[in-house]
Formats: structure tokens, C-alpha cells, sequence
């Protein structure tokens, strides 16, 4: 970005100021520690200056908004069109009291939807699974039916929100039934905006809410793909996931290659099932962890968007200008929270924010103060709304489009983490692709090792968190948690009791029997799942007909 | 003893959260134990038989979707019913601490709650076995 002569007068300087300054202030007061480290373990220099950026190219690498290759954001007027989307995952306990903070969230000001579901929907069963037991209602709300879907968005219109959905192996089944609560709202599939999770991989990877096998498992994501194509064109189909790679102990670089590397797995399983790229590549989307390293994390989704552009537009030879943009939700780091003086997650989550509306986020859930004791209670969750809030609105940080760029540290760590990520990405390639680097379990080994590592600073005290093993306080218990009432999960036993009296059993069968046909077959399965969603077939019988023809995931365990 | 100490980590029920298990299963590794890790989404019943089967001196939970008062308390239920009554029990994970009394009285000898370092850990393990 600068010229030659320019750049030799730099570095002449610098060295000048190296040996004459610098040397005479370190040797009365030498700096704090010998090295310094970003949050992810990378080496950060004293000072970064126009040598550190000289290999790039401001119209090549850098760009403006909204145009390839998207490093400065996606979009031509970023947040002074309008914020990023405010959306808070939430869910527990049952669909009735979810809609009641739903309801509230929105009435708060939340612009979108994120739905948290229980472990057993996760994972394909029912309530009265003997695998549910101890589960239902806990990490997020229990949907065995039509039903539960149908209470859960009541009094909500789906064609005014945009609900996002953390689904991934039964992501088919509760797209199916979201679909159909909207039909009984009359508003049709084209209407509907908003995002199933949809990413098998990092299940494998870090979060494990895996049923199916690798193969039959992506070819129901690219059913879905598929099929939004056609009838639900304005519904993100997958949300590739960063965010669950990073809390499994990942560096920053680390989390971009392996997403970034799931992603590209998804495009070629597309593309072999016939679908053209630039039909499908718009409406994938993404999602990435914000931790706390704040100008690391920048330059991480700078590097990111960046990296996708050019993996879509070189390696899959994309000609839509929008399937070449990465798109991405954000949520801050939930394993960065402590249960020590848990006012403090506020502020750190106010930074992690910050950085992701730094790095041009498109929609950000804020973790809430209590997380790492329970379930957030709604005073926190409300707190961290407003910390989105005030970044909106009083930070003044929106007001201009990716106020970093040029900042020679960010836009150098930019580019450390796309090689760096890249890097990754032809490892990967090599020994086959995402899906075979996790069955050798490759990538899961090198987030472990990192995680260890994260863990032994700590432990060393290389590494501060404040509270835990610097500036401790003897402290009383934190009061008022979040608790789910253990009779939630008899409740949810007997809604599902009567759905299955009432309903048709006789349709019910013969639509499960379909769906096993067509998934013994090579037809897309989503027309089948939909006509036994609508008849009430439950969740647990939809997976079970699946499980019995797909079979089951069986992880591959090291430590 | 003579032997290493022997522990089974062990993930019950249906939660997908390893980055705890793994860190501490490695920890005690690499603190000259024999550790076992068994693997997402065990019920109590396969906890047991393993614990059985490899002849721990330890069992430790990890839990983080708020299962743990059911689940915790069943392994060992299940662990007395086959007799066995001389290894020590640990959980970890988010767990309220207002839990944790109930958790202690149906057996489970300690509960580590986010940000326990690994060295109290392994001291405690050290101190508290019991056999």
C-alpha cells in the first residue's frame, strides 16, 4: 500500500528508533513479560507499522463494503442502513413458557427469534425416550410434535420475525414443522426468513448432537438446501459453525480453516447431488464465536469473509456476487464466562460484542452474566440485550463501516489468520476433505490439544482470568438462578400422550411408511417429512423410521 | 498401592460438552494416572459396567445440561447395586451450587464447579481414595 521508496525511508526509521530509543528505554525499564501472545497463542508484536502490510493490496485485498472481496463487510451501508439483527437464543422448559420469552424478548426490542432446543429434540427423541430422562426442557424447549411447534410461535407472526434455529441432525424435521405452523397461520413458505443450524460436521467435530451417519446425514442437508431453492427461497439453509469449534478450545485461526473447511465440504456435496453452486451458495450462512482478544477477533472475521470470497469465487468458480459473500451470526464466547464474580461476564461481554460489530456482524446473541451457573434468569438476559443496545446507540461505533481497516496490526493479523486458516484448509484437503479429517479425527485432536494448552496457562497463570486465578474473592453463592421444574418433563409426556390419541394414526403410519420408502430411496426427503409433520407424527418416530434405515453416528474418541 | 490410580471420565446422558472432560481426562494422564474416557452420551448403566470392567479407583461426571440430579445420583445407585462401595465418585460441570448438597448426600463425594484448577483436582484424587 505504499510505495518503495516510502517503505525503505520506514524501515530505515524504525530501525533508527529501535536502536536509539527503544534500546535506551528497555534497558532502564524493560517491558513486562518476553513475549506477548494474542488470546489464541500467536505472536504479537511491539508494533506494527507499514512494513507489516506492505505485501497487500489495498483494491485486491481489501476492497469496499459489499463487494469482492468482502473483507470490509458484506454489504454497501453496513449498520448506518440498520443495525445488526438482536437475536437472543433462548428456549426452555416447555413451548408455553419459550413463547412467553419470546414474546417478552421482542416486546424488549429483540429483532429475531433464536430457538433453543432441549437435548432429546437434538438428538431425535420424544420426552419419554428412556435416553431423555433428566434432559427434557433443560438446555432449551421440548418439541415432540406439531403441536409443541404450533404453541411455541403462537401469537407470533412468521412472516414479521426471522427465527433462527439450533438444529442440526433432525434439522429437516423442525424446518418441516415450522413450515407447517406457518401454513396454519396462512402465511406461505416464501414468506418465512430465518436459519436452520443444519451443520452435521461440527457435531461431529465439538458438539456432538449427532444421530445419523456422515453420508445419509449430508444428504439431508442437501435436501434442504434443495428444497428452500425452490420453496422457501429467503431461509438460510445451514449456519456453518465456528462458534461450537472455538468454545471446544480452538484458536481463532483454527476456528475460521475448520469452518471454513465444513463449509466447503457442504458445497461439494451439493454440487455431486446436482445442484448448480450460484442456486444454493447465497443462502448458506455462517456463524463465529467472539472471545476475548478484541483486535484478533476483527481481523477473524475480516479474514473469514475474505477467505470464503475467494474459496467461492477460485475454487467453485461462483459467478452470483452474493454466493461468494459470507454472511454470519455471532455469539459471544460462553467458555470465557466465569462462575467466580459473575457481574464481571457483563463486561466482558460487552468487549466480545464490540468486537463483533467491529468485524461487521450481521446478528449477535450476547451470553448473559449467570451462564456459567445456570440458565440466564430474564434480569440477565435483559442486561445483555441492552449492552447490544448501548453499542447500537451510544457507542458511536456504527457510524462508519469497518472503522479497523487499515490499522496495521488489524489488517496484518487479518491476513495472519487467512494463511494461517488456509493452511488448515489444505491439510484438510489433503487427507480427504472435513468429513474424513474428522473420522481420523484430525480435527478434533488439534482443538484438543489447543484447549489443553488454554487450560494449562491458566493453571500457570501464564494466562489471567480475572476472578478465577487473579484478583480472587471469597464470595457467597449467586441466588435466584434459573431452575426448570422436573414436572415439566411429566407435562411434556402427557401433551405428547394426547397429540398421539387424537390424531390419525392410521395417516400417520402410512406417511411414516412413505418417508421410509423414499429414505431407502434417492429422492429428496423433505416432501415426506412435511406430510408426516403435518399429521402429527412426532419427532421421535420421524428419527426413529431414519434411524432404522440410516443407522447411527459412531464417534471416534481420543483425548 | 502399587498401581496407578485408575479413573474412568465419563460423559452421562445426552450432552455433547467434552472440552471439560477431555482437558481433565488428559490432566490426570499426564499426572501419572490411567484414565479411561468413555465418550459422548453414555447412559449409567454403561458407566457402570465400564467402571466395573476396567476396576476404577475413580469416577468422574462431567455434566453441563443441568441432568446431573438425575443422572449423578443413578451411576451411583447403580454402582452400589453391583457392590460396589470403595470408589470415589466425583461430578463436575455447571451445577448449581445449590445442588450440590442433595448431590452429596445421594453419594457423589465431590462436586468441581467451573474454574477449579487441576492441581486441587489431582490433590483431592490423591487424598481421598479410598481404597
Amino acid at each position: 500500500m505504499f510505495d518503495k521508496e516510502k517503505l525503505s525511508q520506514i524501515k530505515e526509521e524504525r530501525q533508527k528508533w529501535e536502536e536509539g530509543l527503544l534500546a535506551k528505554t528497555l534497558s532502564k525499564t524493560p517491558e513486562s513479560k518476553e513475549e506477548f501472545k494474542s488470546g489464541s497463542g500467536s505472536e504479537v508484536k511491539r508494533l506494527y507499522t507499514p512494513e507489516d502490510i506492505e505485501d497487500i493490496d489495498y483494491l485486491r485485498d481489501i476492497g469496499f463494503p459489499g463487494q469482492y472481496p468482502f473483507t470490509r463487510g458484506y454489504q454497501p451501508t453496513m449498520y448506518r442502513g440498520r443495525p445488526w439483527t438482536m437475536r437472543m437464543y433462548a428456549g426452555f422448559a416447555t413451548a408455553e413458557e419459550s413463547n412467553e420469552r419470546y414474546k417478552y424478548l421482542v416486546s424488549q426490542g429483540s429483532t429475531g427469534l433464536s430457538v433453543a432446543f432441549d437435548l432429546p429434540t437434538q438428538i431425535g427423541y420424544d420426552s419419554d425416550h428412556p435416553l431423555a430422562q433428566g434432559e427434557v426442557g433443560k438446555v432449551g424447549v421440548a418439541i415432540d410434535s406439531l403441536k409443541d411447534m404450533e404453541i411455541l410461535f403462537d401469537g407470533i407472526p412468521l412472516d414479521k420475525v426471522s427465527t433462527s434455529m439450533t438444529i442440526n441432525a433432525p434439522a429437516a424435521v423442525l424446518l418441516a414443522m415450522y413450515i407447517a405452523v406457518a401454513e396454519k397461520q396462512g402465511v406461505s413458505p416464501d414468506k418465512l426468513r430465518g436459519t436452520v443450524q443444519n451443520d452435521i460436521l461440527k457435531e461431529y467435530i465439538a458438539r456432538g448432537t449427532y444421530i445419523f451417519p456422515t453420508e445419509p446425514s449430508m444428504r439431508l442437508i442437501t435436501n434442504i438446501f434443495e428444497y428452500c431453492s425452490k420453496y422457501v427461497p429467503n431461509w438460510n439453509t445451514i449456519s456453518i459453525s465456528g462458534y461450537h469449534i472455538r468454545e471446544a478450545g480452538s484458536t481463532a485461526a483454527q476456528e475460521v480453516g475448520f469452518t471454513l473447511a465444513d463449509g466447503i465440504a457442504y458445497v461439494e456435496a451439493a454440487i455431486k447431488a446436482g445442484l448448480d453452486v450460484d442456486t444454493f451458495a447465497p443462502r448458506l450462512s455462517f456463524f463465529f464465536n467472539s472471545h476475548n482478544d478484541l483486535l484478533e477477533e476483527v481481523a477473524k472475521f475480516r479474514a473469514a469473509r475474505r477467505l470464503w470470497a475467494r474459496i467461492m469465487k477460485e475454487r467453485f468458480k461462483a459467478k452470483n456476487e452474493k454466493s461468494m459473500m459470507l454472511k454470519f451470526h455471532t455469539q459471544t464466547a460462553g467458555c470465557t464466562l466465569t462462575a467466580q464474580q459473575p457481574d464481571n461476564n457483563i463486561i466482558r461481554v460487552a468487549m466480545q460484542a464490540l468486537a463483533a460489530v467491529l468485524g461487521g456482524t450481521q446478528s449477535l446473541h450476547t451470553n448473559s452474566r449467570d451462564e456459567a451457573l445456570a440458565l440466564p434468569t430474564t434480569e440477565s438476559v435483559t442486561i445483555a440485550l441492552r449492552t447490544q443496545q448501548i453499542l447500537a446507540n451510544e457507542t458511536g461505533v456504527t457510524n462508519t463501516i469497518d472503522p479497523l481497516a487499515g490499522s496495521y496490526y488489524v489488517e496484518a493479523k487479518t491476513k495472519e489468520i487467512e494463511d494461517k486458516a488456509m493452511e488448515y484448509i489444505t491439510k484438510i484437503d489433503e487427507l480427504g476433505g472435513a468429513a474424513r479429517a474428522i473420522d481420523l479425527g484430525y480435527i478434533q485432536k488439534e482443538i484438543s490439544d489447543a484447549a489443553y494448552k488454554y487450560q494449562m496457562e491458566i493453571e500457570t497463570k501464564e494466562r489471567i482470568v480475572v476472578g478465577v486465578n487473579k484478583y480472587q474473592v471469597e464470595e457467597e453463592a449467586p441466588k435466584g438462578l434459573l431452575k426448570v421444574d422436573p414436572a415439566v418433563a411429566e407435562m411434556q409426556k402427557q401433551k405428547l400422550n394426547e397429540v398421539k390419541a387424537k390424531r390419525n394414526n392410521a395417516a400417520v403410519e402410512e406417511k411414516l411408511k412413505a418417508l421410509k420408502k423414499a429414505c431407502e430411496g434417492t429422492e429428496n426427503l423433505m416432501p415426506y417429512i412435511l406430510d408426516a409433520v403435518r399429521e402429527y407424527a412426532t419427532l421421535g418416530e420421524i428419527c426413529g423410521v431414519m434411524r432404522e434405515i440410516f443407522g447411527e453416528y459412531q464417534q471416534s474418541v481420543s483425548i | 498401592m502399587n498401581r496407578p490410580i485408575r479413573v474412568l471420565i465419563a460423559k452421562p446422558g445426552l450432552d455433547g460438552h467434552d472440552r471439560g472432560a477431555k482437558v481433565i481426562a488428559r490432566a490426570l494422564r499426564d499426572a501419572g494416572m490411567e484414565v479411561i474416557y468413555t465418550g459422548l452420551r453414555q447412559t449409567p448403566e454403561q458407566i457402570v459396567a465400564a467402571a466395573v470392567q476396567e476396576d476404577v479407583d475413580v469416577v468422574g461426571m462431567s455434566l453441563l445440561s443441568g441432568a446431573h440430579n438425575y443422572l449423578f445420583p443413578k451411576v451411583v445407585e447403580l454402582l452400589r447395586e453391583q457392590g460396589v462401595n470403595d470408589v470415589l465418585i466425583l461430578g463436575g460441570g455447571i451445577i448449581p451450587e445449590e445442588d450440590i448438597p442433595g448431590l452429596k448426600e445421594a453419594g457423589i463425594d465431590e462436586i468441581f464447579t467451573p474454574g477449579t484448577s487441576i492441581s486441587k483436582m489431582i490433590e483431592f484424587i490423591k487424598n481421598n481414595l479410598k481404597r
